[in-house]
């Protein structure tokens, strides 16, 4: 690339470009692949997403909009954090897994209330019998009769990491 | 001085308003219904055994005897959201549709925006604006936890806030809940009544005048505005809506809230008010057992360019 190919700007939001052939930003995800990964990693439909836009601010950072927008560059938010990308396997946020997670149809491991409890907790867990993939889950359990996700995990070698924000952690009681 | 005695002389009954102001909130949550219903939020808190009270005028409030709104499944899962009962009523007022555009002139941290953007079910535009720039990492953490798509978090002074980096030049609806002396929350900061100053009333009224003048010239002919306060203070209340009746096209309509609350009151110590400013609702804590609150609903003057096709449908 020369030196005035356009770069990205972390302290500004750019619109995805729709494929990769549109890509003029090195390294930016394009819409098409970022609805591909979750409809191949999760088994959501990619018309779920057709309305909404998506951003990038930060090193990777992809937002997720449902409004209105053209140039929000100089804005402080534009909808929610939704995935994290320039990085070897992408990462969803724990706020996509609950807002979207409930649509997926893959990857979701299903937690009994004392697991539920030790991950909302930020706890790492041995759970071998999984037999799915390896890398981010979402994580659920079922709560008031249906089941509910509760954020991202990260499964590697017998074990589920609780990748749940310091911040939103939270020490609840196990419901049977 | 004690700014709770300057309004006894407002208040039916001034024991009672004093006792009132003495005892303090429980905590209450609203149902973040994009995410659950007020049913479903009742299954969970019943399978975890957290007590619960409903709130007779709003389905989707419910108060916790125990306290700790933020301790519990329904709260992780983005379901619920602490917020005062009566801080429910503007976005009430607002009345908010799915598609519309909306300006929350004063939203940080975020309850009413989260409010907004719920009764909208996430679709259309919220413009959440602040001034301070700490604030609104509550507001985005809040809009995040509950879900939302379709908010902009803008950091501008509200009274020349500029719409440059929106999509459209004006909104349909705006909300001005706007910073103020707060003696309507002394029931859960008993510190706001030491804090309180004369010179603050005065200065925050100024604040007040410029930010909802700003929101009506920023709504299309025929939207509405919502002014609304946690303070009793008349100067903050019917002087500023006086103020902006004065200086905009703009007209105070009926509003009808489902709890009890007196009007807007005319006459306050020398200063006389448009009479119009009795539709404003002025809510006491002794009337429904909540905190404090001032709230009035505005039409922005001119022709509604909706109005040929129903009046209430979103714009394009």
């Amino acid at each position: 690339m020369s030196d005035d190919a356009p770069t990205n700007d972390g302290q500004r939001f750019d619109r995805l470009p729709e494929t990769p052939a549109d890509r003029e930003v090195e390294g930016r995800a394009s819409r098409r692949e970022v609805l591909d990964w979750w409809a191949e990693r999760f088994g959501i439909e990619r018309g779920v997403f057709e309305g909404y836009s998506f951003w990038e601010k930060g090193a990777g950072k992809v937002w997720i909009f449902n409004g209105e927008a053209t140039d929000p560059s100089r804005v402080e938010a534009i909808g929610m954090t939704f995935l994290r990308t320039r990085q070897e396997h992408w990462k969803p946020t724990t706020r996509a897994a609950t807002r979207f997670g409930g649509l997926a149809t893959k990857n979701v491991i299903e937690l009994d209330p004392e697991q539920a409890a030790a991950f909302v907790a930020g706890d790492d867990q041995d759970l071998p019998e999984w037999d799915g993939d390896w890398g981010y889950l979402i994580a659920a359990h079922e709560v008031a009769g249906e089941r509910a996700p509760i954020g991202v995990g990260l499964y590697l070698y017998d074990e589920l990491r609780s990748v749940v924000p310091k911040g939103s952690r939270a020490d609840l009681p196990v419901v049977e | 001085m004690n700014p709770l005695d300057r309004y006894e002389a407002l208040v039916d009954d001034a024991d009672a308003f004093r006792a009132a102001c003495d005892r303090p909130l429980p905590s209450v949550v609203r149902v973040n219904e994009m995410a659950a219903s007020p049913a479903r939020v009742r299954e969970a808190f019943d399978e975890e055994g957290v007590a619960y009270e409903p709130v007779d005028w709003h389905d989707g409030l419910f108060r916790l005897p125990d306290g700790n709104p933020g301790g519990n499944w329904p709260y992780v899962h983005g379901w619920t959201h602490g917020q005062e009962e009566v801080s429910v009523l503007p976005g009430l007022a607002l009345d908010p549709r799915p598609g519309d555009r909306v300006w929350d002139a004063c939203a940080a941290p975020g309850s009413k925006t989260t409010q907004i953007a719920d009764a909208m079910d996430d679709e259309g535009t919220v413009v959440a604006n602040d001034n301070n720039l700490g604030r609104l990492s509550a507001l985005r953490h809040n809009a995040e936890r509950l879900g939302i798509t379709n908010a902009i978090v803008t950091n501008q002074d509200a009274r020349n806030f500029s719409t440059k980096p929106l999509a459209f030049d004006e909104f349909d609806r705006a909300l001005v809940d706007a910073p103020c002396s707060c003696e309507g929350t002394c029931r859960k900061n008993p510190d706001v009544v030491d804090q309180w100053t004369l010179d603050h009333v005065h200065a925050v009224a100024g604040i007040q005048k410029g930010i909802l003048a700003r929101a009506v010239q920023a709504t299309r002919p025929g939207g509405t505005v919502v002014y609304s306060t946690c303070t009793f203070a008349p100067e903050e209340n019917e002087a500023v809506l006086d103020h902006v009746l004065g200086e905009e096209d703009c007209e105070i309509v009926e509003l009808d809230l489902p709890l009890d609350t007196v009007p807007g009151v005319t006459e306050w110590e020398d200063e006389t008010y448009d009479e119009s400013v009795t539709r404003a609702h002025r809510v006491y804590p002794h009337h429904n057992d909540t905190g404090g609150f001032f709230c009035a609903k505005l039409r922005v003057g001119g022709d509604d360019p909706n109005a040929a096709s129903g009046g209430e449908e979103a714009s394009a």
